[in-house]
């Protein structure tokens, strides 16, 4: 490299054009990659139906699965799906970009599960008028007719679902509840911390309620929360968790006290490690969301406005499904060999 | 010639990314989208000034995402309650504090801007959650959401953000090149020893550095509730990263005294043309990721390699 001392700009110009050759490579490896039903480059608007999907994230499992069933459903109705998300929790500004990007390039209508319910209502308000249909999945948008329909998990219910059968386990014991949440304001969290209490037929002020920890869902967070919960608070029964990787911390810490016996621990989602955590006795129960039936229903709703103009309204809630191999009497459940089959992620 | 030939290769890079989008894509070169790249980099752009003038004194601001969001809500709660003027002072002071503080720590305490931006990044974030009580605060359409404003020119529809990050790159760039304040700064980054021994007060340039950063954020605050008209405390987490990627792909140098503003600003496009782009050509957000991480590591080495050959 040092032995030849040619001008410093034309090497750098000639190792720039290099790199921007791989770049154009890549772009190139991404278009050719994707088998749309032999259309080209050249598919003017009206070709196949475009359908963009935005997730919260690229990474959490949820959304991997939702966006993997969205381009199945795609593809059985030969529609080309377009897939964008925001780079974290709260990325505003990634998920109104993406609702642009989508928007410009033509599509007919917008899946989206929106990162905050308030943040991006100007942008999707816009594509709106543009024509595009816009559908939140998931985690409704405030108001909730700021968008066409939202087709998602009724999260009241589910969180009620949770309180239900932790009540009934406990049976005649006291409860002294810890409750590990998610993010502070989000309204999935609060609808299903809610839900909780009242399957619980507790409020936020009972003395039942032993602490409350934020634990953005995130397992390791968890731990630590339920950890601490525990050196202050040894007689903790029972757990709420906002999902089934903070369950999993909470598991992980009431086991290292020595106390897995004595906790309940309930949890939402139904992820196939959430179930089969459940299968192995370190949760007790889980309920299951359907994150495949969003999408697949989002793709149909956006094919049928693009063929006949229909547009869908209104909230449809997914479905929510209680998981347990310990059943309580008056609480519809299915067991954990059930959840392994029906699980996603 | 050091000072311009920087430029060259980012603007290359940009014009055969321009021409690949152009070819591989029919809805890229649209006049519409081509205003969106631009609407999409006016937050980052704007950061990307500040993250510019304080790597050219050998520094880095890793608080400037965080201390922006401070500023949207800033912003959005004073002006609730005492109106917009008020509010954007009130924004400008407590950002300039923050940048003071940076500035005072880096200077004056010696300690290295790495640490000290960390340290007042962490404490930033949870000041601004405090604040803000984790809620998510709206603003009325008015004059703080004046950045937002779309401005038609024929096809083209931009916004008045867009024109402000063009006018502060614009500013930016005069006050770097020709001003002795300009000047001072490269020295001070680029040749610490020579620019103390021609009497250049290094302490001060740096406190004055930092405090600017920390303006520059209430603009780019205010841009940003142009784009989203909702002061989120978890908006931007990435923000700080984002204007050290612009800054590098733009040409300056990480080790200081070397680069330009201009070049920042073929940076943030750059990106915005990257990310636009092959989302057009339907490439996974991944990938886009892998060749944005790519980008900097490029514009790192060649940097690396003409600075060898100019030692040896």
């Amino acid at each position: 490299m040092l032995a030849s001392r040619k001008t410093t700009p034309s090497r750098r110009i000639r190792a720039l054009a290099a790199g921007t050759g791989v770049l154009a490579l890549l772009g190139l490896a991404g278009c050719s990659s994707q088998p749309s039903g032999g259309s080209g480059d050249g598919a003017s608007p009206g070709d196949a139906v475009k359908v963009g999907l935005i997730t919260k994230t690229d990474t959490n499992p949820f959304f991997v699965r939702m966006r993997d069933a969205a381009k199945e459903a795609a593809d059985a109705q030969g529609a080309e799906l377009i897939a964008l998300a925001g780079a974290f929790d709260g990325d505003n500004e990634g998920q109104v970009a993406a609702i642009e990007n989508l928007v410009s390039q033509g599509v007919q209508g917008i899946l989206i599960t929106p990162n905050s319910s308030t943040g991006i209502l100007q942008a999707i308000a816009d594509a709106r008028d543009a024509g595009v249909i816009v559908i939140a999945l998931d985690t409704a948008t405030d108001p909730e007719d700021a968008v066409d329909a939202t087709f998602a998990t009724d999260n009241h219910q589910a969180g009620v679902y949770q309180g239900a059968w932790v009540k009934a386990k406990l049976g005649d014991s006291e409860p002294v509840v810890a409750m590990l949440d998610g993010t502070p304001g989000g309204t999935v969290d609060t609808f299903r911390h809610d839900g909780f209490l009242e399957g619980m037929g507790l409020t936020e002020s009972s003395p039942q309620i032993a602490a409350k920890e934020n634990t953005n869902g995130d397992q390791t967070k968890a731990q630590t929360a339920m950890e601490n919960i525990l050196s202050a608070h040894a007689d903790v029964n029972a757990v709420y968790t906002i999902n089934e990787p903070a369950a999993r911390g909470a598991f992980q810490a009431i086991s290292d006290a020595g106390l897995a016996d004595g906790v309940t621990i309930g949890s939402i989602d139904g992820s196939c490690a959430g179930v089969q955590a459940v299968a192995d006795g370190q949760i007790g129960a889980t309920v299951m969301q359907f994150p495949n039936e969003m999408a697949a229903l989002g793709v149909k709703a956006v094919v049928k406005y693009a063929a006949d103009g229909t547009k869908p309204t209104g909230f449809h809630d997914t479905g929510a499904q209680l998981i347990t191999d310990q059943p309580v009497e008056g609480l519809d459940s299915q067991d954990s060999a059930w959840g392994l089959e029906n699980c996603w992620g | 010639m050091l000072a311009r030939s920087p430029l060259v290769g980012p603007l290359v890079a940009l014009l055969v990314a321009v021409v690949v989008f152009a070819v591989i894509t029919d809805t890229f070169l649209r006049p519409t989208n081509l205003s969106l790249i631009l609407q999409q980099s006016v937050v980052i752009g704007i950061l990307a000034v500040a993250q510019t003038i304080v790597i050219l004194t050998a520094g880095i601001d890793l608080s400037i995402g965080a201390v922006a969001v401070l500023g949207t809500i800033v912003l959005a709660k004073v002006g609730g309650e005492h109106g917009p003027l008020v509010a954007i002072v009130a924004a400008a002071a407590v950002l300039a504090v923050v940048g003071l503080v940076n500035g005072a720590l880096v200077a004056w305490v010696h300690l290295p801007p790495f640490i000290v931006t960390l340290g007042v990044f962490t404490a930033m974030y949870a000041a601004t959650q405090l604040y803000a009580g984790s809620q998510v605060y709206p603003v009325a359409k008015g004059p703080l959401t004046w950045l937002g404003t779309k401005l038609s020119f024929g096809g083209l529809t931009i916004t008045t953000g867009v024109l402000a990050m063009l006018l502060l790159y614009l500013l930016a760039w005069y006050v770097l090149s020709h001003t002795a304040a300009g000047r001072h700064l490269y020295a001070v980054g680029g040749a610490p020893e020579a620019a103390r021994l021609t009497g250049i007060r290094s302490g001060r340039v740096l406190v004055i550095t930092y405090l600017v950063a920390g303006v520059v954020a209430v603009v780019a605050a205010w841009a940003a509730l142009g784009r989203i008209p909702n002061a989120d405390p978890n908006a931007y987490q990435n923000a700080n990263l984002e204007t050290i990627t612009a800054v590098v792909i733009g040409g300056t140098s990480l080790f200081g005294g070397r680069g330009s503003v201009l070049g920042t600003l073929v940076g943030t496009l750059i990106v915005a043309v990257l990310r636009n782009g092959l989302t057009q050509a339907g490439v996974d957000n991944l990938y886009q990721n892998i060749a944005t991480g790519a980008l900097v590591i490029a514009a790192v080495a060649l940097d690396q390699v003409s600075r060898r050959r100019v030692q040896t």
